[in-house]
């Protein structure tokens, strides 16, 4: 928003004001915050934060309300395919299913188990999952769920190794992530990961041990290897304003930052194109954005009526905890 | 396998789920009301160990301590200003004053100690060892030896000893009691100070099996509640066996039904056992002579 601003911001130089409010991962706070933000502070756009269960809580007042609301991390499916017509949310970010592809790609899973939290993001993700496995013609070993704070998930990983499981599908948070971890250790059970992004979200090697870089996620960028034009002047822009980022590694959540970056810009090129901050108009400006050079990609027409997901399957990157530092695979 | 191994899980949850459940069971015994907030307690106990200990450095033994002493003073001021001013006034409102109290530290360690799970190193959960072919970290063994050693020491301690003894009085006759020269607002302090302290205990000795996090002690907290009743909240043994039974059982409804099942068959089984023994497994009726 500060790059936007600096070079004279949007609708003939109104600069973009940015305000926060904290969901506190909790969907009933969230969309206190978001109703507080549409109705009192009339914002022009909302962007959503890390919780599945939150966005989707503030789903339907956006559209009640025809307020654009952008996802910059919750990946759950039916955020943006949510049935709503108009549909007023769009996002930046990834979505379930590409785990399938590339465990049958890497690990050629034929019979995979899925371990996922027991909310409405691991909901939304077992819907996902088990859609595209029926799309690879494949079966699954099973589906087990863990509570946000489940202490040892022992019990439930021993039926998804006495049902063959292959490989496993990871849906979680940090923390209840690294109990999964850990449970497969006390178990002795080698079994290849393939995780969506929630490890990301903290220090999970602290928390796993060093069994966290068994766990490979999805990731849609990273600032390690060789940098697009873009990409290296984010980071130079990031490392100046926050004197504490000495490399690409200190960047953390990269993904976040990332979603965040990319999604500003897409939401400001709406505005822009709308004329206008009235929601239905910027709602149709997204429609009208065509190209753009991004930090995650080159966006092409990345928003069509059909279509409210800027990041596709094929521009995501897989990753590992090395240490503290989320480092991209080479296969 | 699958069985043996959710039996030795079971256990491990279970006498976590008992020590905490022990400290309901201290204070309704003593004083008819319970501390609401025993789960953020346990929360407490772990987060103020990681300050201690991992944080600053300290001493393992002296971070340790000083945690439960906090802890210990945490639940005299619940009691304090969360509790006696409810019930002086034959109010029940405690109940929702002492949820309330839990909410507030809960929030607060979000705001002081973040957002993110930190991980309390511990040599006792770094290698699992093979028992029965089953994998667990010799921490696991620990904790049920420690919370069925607290039980037999509070059962000692309450029956057998010139402290204990006071609050024997206390739960069957107040007025007599402070007639008799018993400290009977003391009497009901202590019995949340060691509430409290179980809890911390539990909660130091889950945080390295788990994370240290501001809402690590919400599941616990509810869990621990339903054994306490599940056990007869009159009965330190019940409670303790009720705890253990619930452990086990949540686990083996997990491995043979699915953990989708777990939480629908845990509490409808607890609905059942209560409709089948009102008093719990080894509660016993109150007895009121009129």
């Amino acid at each position: 928003m500060e790059e936007i601003n600096a070079k004279g911001g949007i609708l003939g130089g109104r600069k973009i004001v940015l305000l926060r409010r904290d969901d506190e991962s909790n969907p009933s706070k969230g969309l206190i915050a978001a109703r507080e933000l549409i109705q009192r502070e009339k914002v022009a756009a909302l962007f959503g934060g890390l919780d599945t269960p939150v966005s989707l809580a503030i789903v339907p007042l956006a559209n009640a309300e025809k307020v654009p609301f952008m996802g910059t991390w919750a990946a759950g499916t039916p955020i943006t395919r949510n049935g709503a017509n108009p549909n007023f949310v769009f996002r930046v970010s990834a979505v379930d299913e590409a785990i399938v592809k590339y465990s049958v790609k890497h690990y050629s899973a034929k019979n995979p188990g899925m371990i996922l939290v027991n909310n409405p993001w691991g909901e939304s993700n077992e819907q996902g999952l088990k859609k595209a496995l029926t799309a690879a013609n494949m079966k699954h070993a099973g589906v087990e769920k863990f509570e946000g704070n489940e202490l040892d998930v022992v019990p439930q990983l021993s039926r998804l190794k006495n049902s063959g499981a292959d490989v496993l599908y990871l849906v979680g948070n940090v923390g209840s992530s690294s109990q999964v971890v850990k449970s497969l250790d006390k178990m002795a059970w080698k079994v290849p990961i393939v995780s969506h992004w929630g490890p990301a979200g903290g220090r999970f090697t602290e928390l796993a041990g060093p069994s966290a870089a068994n766990v490979h996620f999805v990731q849609t960028y990273s600032f390690f290897g060789d940098l697009s034009p873009t990409g290296k002047r984010v980071l130079d822009m990031l490392m100046k304003k926050y004197p504490d980022y000495k490399g690409p590694g200190d960047i953390t959540p990269a993904v976040g930052v990332a979603n965040a970056c990319d999604a500003a810009h897409l939401v400001a090129f709406a505005i822009q194109a709308a004329g206008s901050t009235d929601g239905d108009k910027v709602r149709e400006g997204f429609y009208k954005i065509q190209n753009y050079d991004g930090l995650i990609k080159k966006y092409a027409r990345p928003f069509t009526p059909q279509n409210h997901d800027a990041v596709t399957a094929d521009d995501y990157v897989w990753t590992q905890f090395i240490n503290d530092q989320i480092i991209p695979i080479k296969h | 396998m699958l069985i043996t191994a959710a039996i030795v899980t079971g256990i491990g949850l279970g006498s976590m789920y008992g020590l905490l459940a022990l400290g309901f069971y201290i204070t309704y015994s003593v004083s008819g009301t319970v501390n609401f907030s025993q789960g953020s307690s346990m929360m407490l106990g772990a987060v103020l160990a990681y300050a201690f200990v991992v944080t600053w450095g300290w001493y393992p033994p002296l971070g340790l301590l000083t945690a439960l002493l906090l802890c210990g003073a945490y639940g005299i001021a619940v009691k304090r200003f969360a509790v006696r001013p409810f019930v002086r006034r034959d109010s029940n409102a405690w109940l929702m004053a002492t949820v309330a109290v839990g909410i507030l530290v809960d929030n607060l360690v979000l705001f002081t100690f973040g957002k993110e799970p930190r991980r309390f190193p511990s040599q006792l959960a770094e290698m699992p060892v093979s028992i029965a072919d089953v994998g667990v970290y010799p921490l696991q063994l620990v904790v049920p030896v420690v919370c069925l050693g607290l039980a037999a020491a509070l059962h000692v301690i309450s029956r057998r000893t010139k402290y204990g003894k006071p609050l024997l009085a206390v739960v069957q006759n107040p007025d007599a009691a402070r007639l008799m020269g018993i400290n009977v607002a003391g009497a009901i302090a202590a019995s949340f100070a060691i509430s409290t302290v179980f809890a911390g205990i539990a909660g130091i000795l889950i945080a390295p099996l788990f994370n240290v996090n501001s809402d690590m002690g919400t599941l616990f907290g509810i869990k621990a509640f339903a054994v306490a009743i599940l056990g007869g909240i009159t009965s330190a043994w019940g409670v303790m066996l009720a705890g253990l039974v619930f452990g086990v059982l949540e686990a083996l409804v997990t491995v043979l039904f699915g953990s989708v099942y777990t939480q629908i068959v845990m509490f409808a089984l607890i609905i059942v056992a209560l409709a089948l023994m009102p008093n719990g497994l080894l509660g016993k009726a109150g007895v009121k002579k009129v």
